[in-house]
C-alpha cells in the first residue's frame, strides 16, 4: 500500500461529499432527535418531554419482541448464508467461460428491486398456485405462509437466502481468486488434504472479504423492510414484524412521532455499535 | 468427489432461477388461467400483460422515472466521490479516519428511520416529487459506498504514478483527468454499478419522496396490486421487466464484479 503524506488541503477534495451527505444525514437526524424528546397533540405545538420516550421504548414489551425477532432473523440468515456462500465459492470453476456465466447469473437476484423480490416470492410460495407452495404441500407438509407462523418464517428466511447468498459467494470468490497458485502447489508437496488447505490457506486469505460480507449482511438484514413487508406484511399476527416494519407502523400508521423517533435512535445506535466493532477489527487487520 | 464439484454451483443457480422462472411463467398467462389452477407452463401463451404495460403511460412512465433518478444518482455519487476517494487514498489530513467512518455510518442508517424526516426536508426545499429529490436522497448511502469502493481501487495504484506525472510537468487537474481516471476506469465502472444497483432496488425512500411526477415503477406496482384487483399476470410482467436493466448492467461489469464486491480490497 502506498505511504500517505500529510496534506491539509486534501480537505477541499472532501467538501462536496460532506455537503451532500450532511444535507441528507444531519438535518433528518436532528429532526428525529427533536421528535424524540417532545410530545405533540397536532397543530405543530410541541412540549419538551426529556427522555420519557426513550424510557417508554426501552421498557416496552413490543420493542423487546421485535428486537428479539430481528436478532433471531439476522442470526439465522448469517448462520446459513456465510457457510453456504463459502461452500459455493469453493466449488466454483477457477477460470474460463463458465466463471462469467456463474457470476452473471448469481448476481441477478441482487439487482431485482426489493418489493419485486417480495412479490416474486409471494407468487412463488402461494399454496394453491405457487410452485414452492405446491411442492411443499405435495410432500405432505401443511404449508401456508399467510396463516402459519413457522411457514412464514421459513419462507422469509428462504427468500433472504435466495436474495443475498450470492453477495457472500461473490466476496468469497474474490478472496479465493487472489490466492497465488504457488500456495496450492506448496500445499500439495507437503501432502496437505482438502481440509488443511481450506483451514490454513483459503480461510485466512478470505478473512478480510468475509469481514466485509458479515458486515454488509448484518447491516442490510438488520434494516430489512420491503421484502418481508410485501411477502407477509409482518404477519401472521406480528410473527414476522421486524424492527423496520414495526417502526414504520408506529411512525406512519399510528403517527406516534415521539416513541417512533426514540425507537429510531435506539435502533440506529445498535446498528452503529455493531458496525463500529466490525470496522475497527477490519481496519486493525488491514493495518497489519 | 472432485468430479461432482460442478454440481454445487449448478444446483445453486437452479435454485436462483426457479422463482424467476415462476415470475416469467405467470407473466405469460392470462388472468383466467392463473386463477383457474396450477400449471407448470403457460397453456394459452399470451403477451397481453406486456402489451398493457407498454401501451399505458401510467405504467411505462414508471420505468422512465426509475431510470431517470437512478442515472442522476449514479452520476452525482461517482463524480463527488472521485476527488474525495483520492484524498482519502493519498493523504493524511485532520480527522480523516473519523470522517471516513462517519461517511460509512450513513450506509448503516436504516431507511425506515429517515423516511418521515426526508419527506419533511424535501417538502421544505420544494423538491418533493422530483427525480432530483430521490437521486439526492439515495446519495445518503450511495456516496459513502462509492467513496469506499473508489478508495479501495485507488489505494491499489502506486503513488509513483502521481509523482512521475508531476515530474513530467502535468498539472494536477490534467494528471487527474488524463492519467488517473483512465487508470482506475474499472473501479469507476464498479462504483457506478453499485450506485445503480442500490438506487434501483431501494424503494422505501423513493416511494416516500414521490407522489405522481417521479413515481418509481416498483411503487406503481404496489398501487396497481391494491386498486384494480389482484392482477397477478400484470404484476408479474411488470416485475419481470424490472430485472432487465440490472441484467444489462451486470453484463457490462462481469469481469470486474468479483473484485468490485470486495470493494476493491483484495
Amino acid at each position: 500500500m502506498a505511504t500517505k503524506s500529510t496534506n491539509q488541503k486534501a480537505w477541499f477534495f472532501v467538501v462536496p461529499v460532506i455537503i451532500l451527505v450532511a444535507f441528507n444525514a444531519l438535518i433528518p437526524l436532528m429532526t428525529v432527535v427533536n421528535y424524540s424528546v417532545q410530545e405533540t397533540f397536532g397543530n405543530n405545538i410541541f412540549f419538551f418531554e426529556g427522555v420519557k420516550w426513550f424510557e417508554q421504548v426501552l421498557h416496552s414489551e413490543r420493542f423487546h419482541a421485535s428486537l428479539l425477532r430481528q436478532l433471531s432473523f439476522t442470526g439465522i440468515i448469517l448462520a446459513i448464508e456465510i457457510p453456504l456462500g463459502i461452500a459455493i465459492a469453493l466449488a466454483m470453476p477457477k477460470k474460463g467461460f463458465w466463471v462469467s456465466v456463474c457470476l452473471v447469473l448469481m448476481a441477478l437476484p441482487l439487482l431485482i428491486p426489493w418489493n419485486v423480490v417480495g412479490a416474486m416470492w409471494n407468487i412463488f410460495a402461494l399454496p394453491d398456485i405457487g410452485l414452492l407452495g405446491r411442492i411443499i404441500n405435495g410432500i405432505g407438509f401443511d404449508y401456508n405462509f399467510t396463516q402459519n407462523p413457522t411457514a412464514a418464517w421459513f419462507t422469509t428466511i428462504l427468500m433472504d437466502v435466495w436474495h443475498w447468498t450470492s453477495l457472500v459467494v461473490l466476496l468469497a470468490y474474490a478472496g479465493l481468486s487472489s490466492i497465488p497458485d504457488a500456495y496450492f502447489q506448496a500445499a500439495k508437496i507437503d501432502g496437505a488434504g482438502a481440509w488443511a488447505v481450506f483451514r490454513h490457506i483459503q480461510l485466512p486469505k478470505m478473512k478480510r472479504v468475509l469481514t466485509i460480507a458479515i458486515l454488509l449482511r448484518f447491516m442490510d438484514s438488520f434494516m430489512i423492510y420491503t421484502e418481508p413487508f410485501v411477502l407477509t406484511g409482518g404477519g401472521p399476527g406480528n410473527t414476522t414484524t421486524f424492527l423496520s416494519i414495526d417502526l414504520v407502523k408506529i411512525a406512519l400508521g399510528q403517527f406516534d412521532l415521539g416513541p417512533a423517533a426514540a425507537m429510531s435512535l435506539i435502533y440506529f445506535l445498535i446498528v452503529l455499535l455493531v458496525c463500529w466493532v466490525f470496522y475497527t477489527l477490519m481496519m486493525k487487520d488491514e493495518a497489519q | 468427489m472432485r468430479k461432482y464439484k460442478w454440481l454445487v454451483p449448478t444446483l445453486y443457480i437452479l435454485f436462483l432461477m426457479l422463482p424467476i422462472y415462476w415470475l416469467l411463467n405467470m407473466s405469460f398467462k392470462t388472468t383466467n388461467e392463473i386463477l383457474g389452477g396450477f400449471t407448470l407452463w403457460p397453456q394459452e401463451f399470451t403477451l397481453v400483460n406486456y402489451i398493457t404495460i407498454f401501451s399505458d403511460p401510467t405504467w411505462y412512465i414508471g420505468y422512465v422515472n426509475s431510470i431517470t433518478y437512478v442515472v442522476i444518482n449514479t452520476v452525482i455519487s461517482v463524480s463527488v466521490a472521485l476527488p474525495a476517494a483520492y484524498a482519502f487514498s493519498r493523504y493524511n489530513f485532520l480527522g480523516d479516519k473519523h470522517l471516513f467512518f462517519w461517511l460509512l455510518t450513513n450506509r448503516m442508517a436504516p431507511p425506515a428511520v429517515f423516511a418521515l424526516p426526508f419527506f419533511q426536508l424535501y417538502s421544505a426545499v420544494n423538491l418533493f416529487d422530483t427525480h432530483i429529490a430521490v437521486a439526492l436522497a439515495h446519495g445518503l448511502f450511495n456516496i459513502p459506498l462509492a467513496v469506499w469502493i473508489l478508495e479501495g481501487f485507488m489505494s491499489g495504484i502506486p503513488k509513483e504514478l502521481d509523482e512521475t506525472a508531476y515530474v513530467d510537468g502535468y498539472s494536477f487537474p490534467r494528471f487527474f483527468i488524463k492519467i488517473f481516471i483512465p487508470t482506475i476506469a474499472a473501479g469507476i465502472g464498479v462504483a457506478a454499478f453499485f450506485c445503480f444497483m442500490f438506487s434501483w432496488v431501494e424503494l422505501l425512500l423513493a416511494k416516500t419522496l414521490t407522489s405522481v411526477a417521479a413515481k418509481p415503477i416498483a411503487a406503481i406496482m404496489t398501487r396497481t396490486a391494491s386498486t384494480s384487483g389482484y392482477e397477478l399476470g400484470l404484476l408479474a410482467a411488470a416485475g419481470a421487466l424490472t430485472i432487465i436493466p440490472g441484467a444489462i448492467v451486470i453484463y457490462f461489469v462481469r469481469n470486474h464484479i468479483a473484485k468490485g464486491f470486495a470493494l476493491g480490497r483484495v
